[in-house]
């Protein structure tokens, strides 16, 4: 059976199409990650299969039970990690575990059991008696994340699990959620706007813009449609000349040449450096700075919507400044 | 729909957890009260107030109107308390809980009364150390009688406010011309009879009036209405007011 199923999937607020007729399928046990800037959608999405929000068309089941009619058996199969910490302050680390692990009705022995073993899971098993608003930032997400297995979830859901995390307590989460993924066996479906994290993490990748999914694969097999090295010249001066000379080349797969910026796709890209520096100067052309870079997600999402993800948030906030002075707050 | 039990225990404990921990908030929300009580009672200690048998003076006339009022700022707020929980983020764990919304409600409700109520009798306590007499065992549980139907009134009213806000913006407002209207077109402080007929109409419309007057004739024996007006009245404002905080609470979307 498939852990989640989704077939155009639909939100919309006040006439914006958040979601974006959606469809897709994942396996149980696949760690599937969903990659895009912010205002893409995921969190959108993830959280319309969480049951908290209600999609305005379309189908979704989450461990076979659908979103729309079985709201309480999807809300017993599912765990998941918000964005913005979801705990209460004032109470301590087992406090918020228990109110968490009654609230799905589970027996007192077990209760305590369960709960002894996630806080040595996420090593806060010496912090458990201070209140949670004593936590840092880090302290705070491992709860969290502990408090989403307590109840045994089938399918966890972690929306942008370390954001504004450091970096160490980046890595520590990744291989948590590893080791969850592969002995404990749970599905789990991440948002993320971090390319390595989904590269590092994730089986299968769907790549999210404006509501809809642009792509979907293997972080590899994504990365393998760019084929091969990036190189990336910083140009100053007319580049058409150069550029027409490029296009004869037939060892260059891909040309994008955007802001004075030239990024050009090839193989073994660290051996033709020197010759499009050369190239270049032919041309009369200063070349300002190279960069050679093994093929990230970060150019993959560059390739399938034609702009680097941070461009796309600036344009999507800008965007959301124009609605909200149309509409007034949402 | 099916009620979840341990849900309605889970919340009312963690409420209580809450306030008994916020040791500061106790003493802050209940320092205007004993203000008003001591500055309001000793103040116009001297003064006949129309209308009134039985030689309770104004500190007797006072009393139950600052319990009141306590019972309805502590009540609206508890009723309002989902926006907090909005604001901090804890409202999306409640919301994904797998227990049926109305569980949810419940445990609200319970929570928002044992605190109000706890609020509420320690006003009494205060009343009585600056010279209000006991009123006897069948006057004060009258009395408590009247305190809950006002605490679940005014919860209603806030899950109502909560449901219909996204965030704590309009929290002003309503406290400013909502709440306090409540109070001072209750009689709490004043005697109804001393208002034009214009004021006095509305005040007849406020659920607290006869929350107020209720307590009155329970802990004082004298009061505008008889009691079985108050007690009814009481009742149906509570039974209202439960129900459309609950029906707006369950339609809300969760985040």
């Amino acid at each position: 059976m498939d852990a989640i199923r989704v077939d155009g999937l639909v939100k919309t607020f006040d006439g914006f199409t958040a979601v974006d007729r959606i469809s897709f399928t994942v396996e149980e046990g696949e760690l599937f990650g969903l990659l895009g800037p912010n205002g893409a959608g995921k969190t959108t999405t993830i959280n319309m299969l969480a049951t908290l929000l209600r999609p305005t068309s379309g189908a979704a089941a989450v461990a076979g039970f659908d979103v729309s009619r079985d709201r309480d058996a999807v809300r017993k199969s599912i765990g998941i990690v918000f964005q913005e910490p979801a705990l209460d302050g004032r109470l301590t680390g087992r406090e918020n575990l228990e109110f968490h692990t009654m609230m799905y009705g589970i027996g007192k022995a077990e209760r305590r059991r369960r709960i002894d073993e996630v806080l040595a899971l996420v090593e806060l098993t010496d912090k458990a008696a201070t209140p949670v608003d004593k936590y840092s930032g880090g302290m705070k997400r491992r709860l969290e994340i502990a408090r989403g297995l307590t109840h045994r979830p089938k399918v966890l859901f972690l929306d942008e699990p370390t954001l504004g995390l450091d970096a160490q307590t980046r890595r520590h989460i990744w291989e948590y959620v590893r080791k969850l993924n592969k002995e404990a066996g749970v599905t789990i479906i991440l948002t993320t706007h971090y390319m390595e994290e989904a590269d590092f993490l994730c089986d299968r990748v769907a790549i999210m813009d404006h509501g809809t999914f642009v792509a979907l694969d293997t972080p590899a097999r994504l990365k393998d449609t760019l084929g091969g090295d990036v190189v990336s010249l910083e140009l100053e001066g007319d580049a058409g000349a150069f550029l027409e000379t490029l296009g004869r080349l037939d060892w260059i797969k891909r040309t994008k040449y955007h802001e004075d910026v030239l990024s050009l796709t090839m193989e073994r890209g660290e051996r033709r450096i020197p010759e499009l520096v050369m190239l270049a100067q032919q041309k009369g052309i200063a070349v300002n700075c190279v960069n050679l870079r093994k093929p990230s997600l970060e150019d993959v999402f560059l390739h399938f919507t034609g702009r680097t993800i941070r461009e796309q948030e600036a344009n999507m906030a800008e965007r959301n400044r124009t609605m909200m002075m149309g509409h007034g707050r949402r | 729909m099916k009620i979840h039990w341990t849900a309605v225990y889970v919340l009312w404990r963690r409420e209580m957890i809450r306030y008994f921990r916020a040791k500061s908030r106790i003493v802050g929300s209940l320092a205007m009260p004993v203000f008003f009580l001591v500055f309001l009672g000793f103040g116009f200690r001297r003064m006949p107030v129309p209308g009134m048998g039985g030689g309770a003076g104004y500190i007797g006339f006072l009393a139950p109107g600052i319990i009141g009022m306590t019972l309805l700022f502590s009540s609206s707020m508890q009723g309002m308390s989902v926006l907090w929980d909005k604001e901090f983020g804890f409202l999306k764990e409640i919301m994904v809980a797998p227990v049926s919304r109305l569980s949810l409600v419940l445990g609200r409700i319970a929570g928002g009364t044992t605190t109000s109520m706890i609020q509420g009798l320690l006003i009494f306590g205060a009343s009585l150390v600056i010279g209000f007499r006991f009123p006897g065992p069948a006057g004060l549980a009258f009395g408590l009688v009247f305190m809950l139907l006002i605490a679940f009134t005014f919860i209603g009213l806030g899950l109502i406010f909560a449901s219909r806000m996204k965030d704590m913006q309009g929290f002003g407002i309503i406290m400013n011309f909502i709440i306090f209207p409540f109070f001072f077109l209750s009689g709490a402080l004043t005697p109804l009879e001393s208002f034009p007929w214009v004021i006095r109409a509305l005040s007849y419309a406020d659920p607290l009036t006869y929350g107020v007057d209720g307590l009155r004739a329970a802990l004082i024996g004298t009061s505008s209405f008889p009691m079985a007006v108050d007690l009814a009245a009481m009742i149906g404002f509570a039974l209202v007011m439960l129900f459309l905080g609950t029906y707006f609470f369950e339609k809300s979307e969760g985040i």
